[in-house]
Formats: structure tokens, C-alpha cells, sequence
């Protein structure tokens, strides 16, 4: 059990990097902060690796499975005798695989950040709120309950925000960050009132004692219920629309896309390989829970995750802007995975969704944070995010160029590249549950090739353009971990996940379909070859089909109106009907109250004053014209 | 030497005394005349302690050892009046009350 206390410092050295460059970072030249953070990661990643290696590989191989430790925890606030809120570390598989997940992609982003912000200004904040992310990431993954899951959620929301807004110079990252955060926020106050509701329930928040397999602390919950549905049902799904807002799930991604305008590692870290999967995370997490006790929640769960990925593969095939692109498809493959979370069993062979969602939230992370990495070493050479302003840069970015290619084909799914194999896996797995998501799932393969293809066609090939000066290939100190990133996409699947993270723990054997295999490979072959058609040379072909789309090209360029659909909805009919009257009522009556109180005070005061005349005998008058009216009264009223 | 003179009596002397000394505080603007009125006032107010301790209580003296007690103090207060009444003269060269009035809003 023990022999795990130095995962301790996994978490500690983020948190002891943030303060110190956060604090004296601006003494000393930006580089020593950048190293600093750089060398605290690295040895973070280390001790990850070394603890997923013990952890997974340490002999421990029990018929039970792997055991959930707690190597280190401490009671931090004690309320009551029941309401105790800890702070502590678990581990299991899926904490152990997120934070090789974490610290790996975020000590990539520390040492691709040392080219691609050198000599921004702001570099040490820069390392130091990637340092708070990173720590307040890893605090959330080995969370022991869900109470300190919730705290680092929200550090995680605020060091996003404070990452979106770092060029808090530009109109757009600063409203950027405003929506990604007030979003996630708007999100999270279902997640709190889930809390509540499972705790009154459970009366504990530890995660232990929650997804105990046939626990009896659910037995109070099946009495009660709210509008016909049970409490369960109500916490679970509560839950979920903290994990949806976090994960950008429909109708909550409209965050996602705009979260762009923060620098691109930033991206890369957050907003494509770590903070996005924590919705999918917090689902994985409270999997038992949700799949016994709640199925209704699970099933809302596989669908808004098959819609959310259909919806944003349609979207990314219009774009301009390469990050926006990307954000679509992040938004797309985070559908997979909660889709795969949704249509999942529990145990053995039935959890094979579950094991499929870890396994694609692993490659993705891969492959996901190469596509930005690279994206990021395509604007660090043009200086624009457009495609239109790209094109040829092959000759140019070579190494960009073989990365970027790695990414695209795995996530297409091209056969023995990482994202093959997962998405292949929960291609089997919602085939065995569901009929109408693997259909839709297997529609979002192709349409996955196609626009990730389309953007590399039109941005490594095409026409060259006219370039301001000749591009150049990026640093090596940002090609390395492009380089060290197509390696782990490309390898990455390779992992025997089927043996490591399962639902219960307990490794199942499990053999390629070739029924669900082979057709989306050549749905997504299908897609490359259309992008390779339309977007190779330089055509007006694309165009003339947009334009035949007409007006539904047009709504799905504008992303189908759902940001304006919200402002509507928030300007026209909350700030209109709802904030103006109470903002009123504030401004008139209250207000109004205080202030007439004042004014009334002033105005009498004013009409009295001139009884103050200085006049000894005018005082002297009053003062026994009033001892004669008080004598007078009493005796009238007493006697 | 009061016998057969009933309280009452005595009472509507001093209560006779007392609203003289009002009106007069109230009604005269020469200062000295007002401090005279005031001394009417404690007066009356003597006359009442030393009727209501021989009355009420015969075998007691609190009442007869406060109006000695108030004579002092008014003696006091006469003089710090007085004096005061002479710097007010200095200053505005006559002691109408009505020309002390600067101490307003």
C-alpha cells in the first residue's frame, strides 16, 4: 500500500513553480522563470512515468485487479462528525493514466512555450499560470472526493480563464476569456447542486466509498424523488452539466471555440489535451454511480455526446481559422468519448465503452496536442491563423509537415496508428448498445478525415502564397516535442489498455472487429481521398460547393447561430425581462429607500435649522415651552 | 414662627417666584437683570426644600443643608456670571442679550 508518498511531490511542484515564478519571476530575466518551469515539469513527468510504471507494471497483478491506493491523505476542514472535507491522493488506473496524460503534454508545452513565447512580454507569467493549471489539473485527477475534485475544478476554470485572457491587451482574448469562464462557471453550479444532492444522499463524498461495487449507502436514495424523477437521476445528471460545460459538450461548447484567442500552447494544453477531457474525466470517475444507480443520466450521457460530436465534425468542415478547426474537432472526439462513457457496461466485456473512452482520451491527448503544437509551428512561421493566407508550406516546415501529417492520419484512424485503435474501439462498443449513435459515430469518422485533411491539404500544399518574408522551419526546441509527440501518436495505441484501465479494474481480453474495423477505415480513407480531390490543387471547386449548399453552408460557417442564439437569449430576454426589472427595483427601491432617508434628513434639517438663533431667550422659551408641554401631558395622560 | 401658616401657602409663594424668575429670564435683555431672575428661580426653589423638610420630615435637616448648599453655588455662579457679563461689556460695549448671538449653525 505504501511506497506511493512521493506522488506527493507530482502535485507540489507545479504549485511550489507557480509561486516561485509567480512571485519572483519578475526579478530575474524571463528565461530562468521558462527553465524553472520547464525542469519542475520534467521532474513532475519523471516521477509520473515512474509511478505509473510501479502502479501498472509493479508485479502487483491481483485476480481482483488493480487496487485503488491512498497513499497520502489529510483531514483538511472537519465540520461536523459526518461533514469532513479531505485532502488526499488516489490513485487508480484512470489517475494514474491522466497523470502521465497531464504531465507529459504539459512538459511538452513547457519546452515547445520556451520557442514559441520567447520574448513575449509576460513570459513568467506565462510559465507561472501554466505551472498553477498544471497543479490544479493533477489535484483534480487524484482527487480521493468529490469535494476536493470540486475545488481544483474550479482553480482549473480560473487558470484557463487567466491563460484565454493572457494578451489581456486584445478585445477578443479578454471576452474570450470572460465566456469561457462565465460558461464553465454557468456549468458548474450544476455540478455544486449535484454534490449536494449526492452527498444529502450518501452522506459522504469520498470517491472510495461511492464506486464500491454493490454498496448499500444508495439505499435511502430510491424514495426519493423530485418532479417523478428519482434523487439519483437528478445528482448524476447535475453532475454531468458540470462535466458537459467543462467539456464542452452541446449546447455548453460555445466557450471552446472562442478559447482559441489565448497563445497556442495554451491551447494545446488546455483546451485540446487536459482541461477539456476533465468533464470526461468526472463521468469516468463517477462511472459506477451513474451506470447503477442512474441509467437515465448515462443515456442522456451516450446522446449528447453522439450529438456533440456530429455537430462539431460539421462545423469544423467550414472553417477558416486552423485553431478553430481543431477546437471543432476536439469538440468532436470529446463527443466520442462521452459517447463511449454513455453506451458502456459495467465489468469484463460489457465495460469495453469505458475502456474504449479512457483509450481515445489517452491518443487524443497525443495526437490532439501535436495537431496544436504544430499549428502553433505553422502560425510561429506565417503570422496569421487563416488558411486562405496558407498554403506549400511543406517546402518550408518539413518536420511541422511530417508531424502535422502523423496527427491527421491518426485521427482519422488510418489502421495501426493510435487513433485506430481507440476509435475503433468505441466504434464496437456503441455498434453492441446502440445502433443510432454508431451510426452517427461512424459518419463523424469520415467526416473527422475530411476536414482534418482539408486543412492539411490547403496549408501544406495548394498554392504558394505570397509570403511577407520566406517562412522558416521552428526552433528545435519546439520540434522536439512535435517529434516526441508523433512518436506517442503513433505508438501510443499500442498500450494495453484492455489490461490496465477497465471499468472494475479487472483486465478482459479483446480481438480486432473486423466488421466495424474495415468500413471505418474506408469511410475515413473516403474522406482523405475527397479531401486530396477537392483541396490538393488550388480549385475553385470548393467554392462552387459551398456556394450549392447555400444557406446551409452558410449557417454552418456561423456555426449553426448558437452564439447568437445565446446573446439572444441573454440580451434580449434575461437582461431584458429578468436583470433590467431587478437592476429597477434595485436602483429605485432599495436604493431609493437609502437615499430618501438621506434626503429627507437634509430637507428637514433645513427647515429647522433657522431654530438655532443664537438667541439665549429663544432657547430658554423652548426649553420651557417643552418642560411645560411634557409636564403638562403626563399629567393629562396619567392622572 | 410659621405655625398656623398651611403649606400650601408657602407653595404659591415659591411658585409665584419661580414663573416671575421665567418671565423674566425670558422677557428682559439686560443680562444683569436676567441673572437676578435666575436667582429668583433658585430662591424659590430654597424656599420650597426648607418648607417640605420642616413639614414632612421635622426631625430632619437634609432639606434646610441643600438650600445652604444652593445659596453657595448661587453665589458662585453669580460671580462667574458677572464675570462674564463684564467681558461681554468689554467686547460689545452694553450687555444686551440680544447682541450675543454668534454661536448659531
Amino acid at each position: 500500500m505504501t511506497g506511493y508518498t512521493y506522488t506527493v511531490f507530482i502535485i507540489l511542484i507545479p504549485l511550489v513553480m507557480f509561486l516561485v515564478t509567480g512571485l519572483l519571476g519578475m526579478k530575474w530575466r524571463p528565461i530562468v522563470s521558462g527553465l524553472l518551469g520547464t525542469i519542475g515539469m520534467g521532474t513532475s513527468w519523471a516521477l509520473s512515468l515512474m509511478t505509473a510504471g510501479s502502479y501498472f507494471f509493479g508485479g502487483a497483478h491481483h485476480a481482483e485487479g488493480f487496487q485503488s491506493i491512498i497513499p497520502f491523505e489529510l483531514t483538511w476542514l472537519r465540520f461536523t462528525e459526518t461533514l469532513i472535507i479531505k485532502m488526499g491522493i488516489l490513485l487508480d488506473p484512470i489517475s494514474v493514466m491522466m497523470l502521465v496524460v497531464i504531465t507529459t503534454i504539459s512538459f511538452m508545452v513547457h519546452l515547445y512555450s520556451l520557442g514559441y513565447m520567447h520574448g513575449e512580454k509576460g513570459f513568467q507569467r506565462f510559465y507561472a499560470f501554466l505551472s498553477l493549471f498544471t497543479f490544479s489539473m493533477l489535484g483534480l485527477v487524484i482527487a480521493t472526493n468529490i469535494f476536493q475534485m470540486y475545488i481544483f475544478w474550479e482553480l482549473v476554470g480560473v487558470s484557463s480563464f487567466l491563460l484565454i485572457g493572457f494578451y489581456y491587451q486584445k478585445p477578443s482574448a479578454v471576452s474570450a476569456s470572460k465566456k469561457a469562464f462565465i460558461v464553465t462557471r454557468f456549468a458548474d453550479l450544476g455540478f455544486l447542486i449535484g454534490i449536494l444532492i449526492l452527498s444529502f444522499v450518501t452522506g459522504t463524498f469520498d470517491f472510495a466509498k461511492l464506486t464500491e461495487p454493490g454498496t448499500a449507502i444508495f439505499g435511502s436514495a430510491a424514495s426519493m424523488s423530485f418532479m417523478g424523477i428519482s434523487a439519483m437521476t437528478w445528482a448524476m445528471t447535475l453532475i454531468f452539466i458540470g462535466g458537459a460545460g467543462k467539456s464542452a459538450m452541446f449546447p455548453l461548447h460555445i466557450w471552446l471555440p472562442d478559447a482559441m484567442e489565448g497563445p497556442t500552447p495554451v491551447s494545446a494544453l488546455i483546451h485540446a489535451a487536459t482541461m477539456v477531457v476533465a468533464g470526461v474525466f468526472l463521468v469516468a470517475r463517477m462511472f459506477p454511480v451513474i451506470h447503477f444507480q442512474a441509467p437515465a443520466a448515462q443515456e442522456i450521457i451516450g446522446y449528447v455526446g453522439g450529438f456533440t460530436s456530429l455537430f462539431a465534425a460539421v462545423i469544423a468542415i467550414t472553417q477558416y481559422d486552423i485553431k478553430r478547426v481543431l477546437a471543432f474537432s476536439t469538440l468532436s472526439q470529446l463527443g466520442y468519448m462521452m459517447l463511449a462513457l454513455g453506451v458502456s457496461g459495467y465489468g469484463g466485456e460489457e465495460g469495453l465503452g469505458y475502456m474504449a473512452s479512457m483509450f481515445h482520451l489517452f491518443t487524443h491527448a497525443m495526437f490532439k496536442a501535436l495537431l496544436f503544437l504544430g499549428a502553433g509551428s505553422i502560425i510561429h512561421a506565417v503570422h496569421s491563423n487563416y488558411m486562405y493566407d496558407m498554403g506549400g508550406l511543406r517546402k518550408y516546415l518539413p518536420i511541422t509537415h511530417i508531424t502535422f501529417l502523423i496527427a491527421c492520419l491518426t485521427i482519422a484512424g488510418v489502421p495501426f496508428l493510435s487513433g485506430f485503435f481507440s476509435k475503433d474501439e468505441i466504434l464496437v462498443a456503441a455498434l453492441h448498445h446502440n445502433k443510432i449513435l454508431f451510426a452517427v459515430e461512424f459518419i463523424v469518422a469520415g467526416l473527422t478525415a475530411f476536414y482534418m485533411f482539408r486543412l492539411y491539404f490547403s496549408v501544406f500544399w495548394g498554392k504558394d502564397r505570397h509570403y511577407h518574408h520566406t517562412p522558416h522551419e521552428s526552433p528545435l526546441v519546439m520540434t522536439i516535442p512535435l517529434m516526441f509527440l508523433a512518436v506517442a501518436s503513433i505508438f501510443a495505441g499500442y498500450i494495453p489498455f484492455h489490461h490496465l484501465v477497465t471499468s472494475d479494474k479487472i483486465g478482459f481480453a479483446t480481438e480486432m472487429n473486423y466488421m466495424v474495423a474495415v468500413p471505418s477505415v474506408l469511410i475515413g480513407l473516403f474522406g482523405i481521398a475527397m479531401a486530396w480531390i477537392l483541396y490538393k490543387k488550388e480549385s475553385d471547386v470548393p467554392a462552387k460547393l459551398a456556394k450549392s449548399w447555400g444557406i446551409l453552408y452558410t449557417a454552418t460557417y456561423n456555426k449553426f447561430y448558437w452564439d447568437e442564439i445565446y446573446l439572444f437569449v441573454t440580451r434580449k430576454i434575461i437582461f431584458n425581462y429578468i436583470s433590467r426589472p431587478i437592476a429597477w427595483f434595485d436602483r429605485h427601491i432599495i436604493d431609493g429607500f437609502m437615499v430618501g432617508i438621506g434626503l429627507v434628513t437634509e430637507k428637514v434639517s433645513y427647515q429647522i435649522k433657522g431654530m438655532q438663533s443664537g438667541q439665549l431667550q429663544h432657547y430658554a422659551f423652548m426649553f420651557v415651552a417643552g418642560t411645560l408641554a411634557l409636564a403638562l401631558s403626563m399629567i393629562y395622560f396619567l392622572m | 414662627m410659621i405655625q398656623g401658616i398651611p403649606l400650601e401657602h408657602f407653595l404659591i409663594v415659591s411658585t409665584i417666584m419661580f414663573f416671575l424668575g421665567v418671565c423674566g429670564f425670558i422677557i428682559r435683555r439686560n443680562l444683569i437683570t436676567m441673572l437676578m431672575a435666575i436667582e429668583l428661580i433658585l430662591n424659590s426653589v430654597n424656599i420650597n426644600f426648607v418648607v417640605f423638610n420642616r413639614y414632612l420630615y421635622p426631625d430632619q435637616l437634609q432639606g434646610q443643608f441643600f438650600s445652604l448648599f444652593i445659596v453657595g453655588i448661587a453665589a458662585a455662579e453669580a460671580s462667574v456670571a458677572i464675570a462674564l457679563i463684564i467681558n461681554i461689556y468689554r467686547k460689545l460695549q452694553n450687555i444686551d442679550v440680544e447682541n450675543v448671538n454668534e454661536l448659531k449653525f
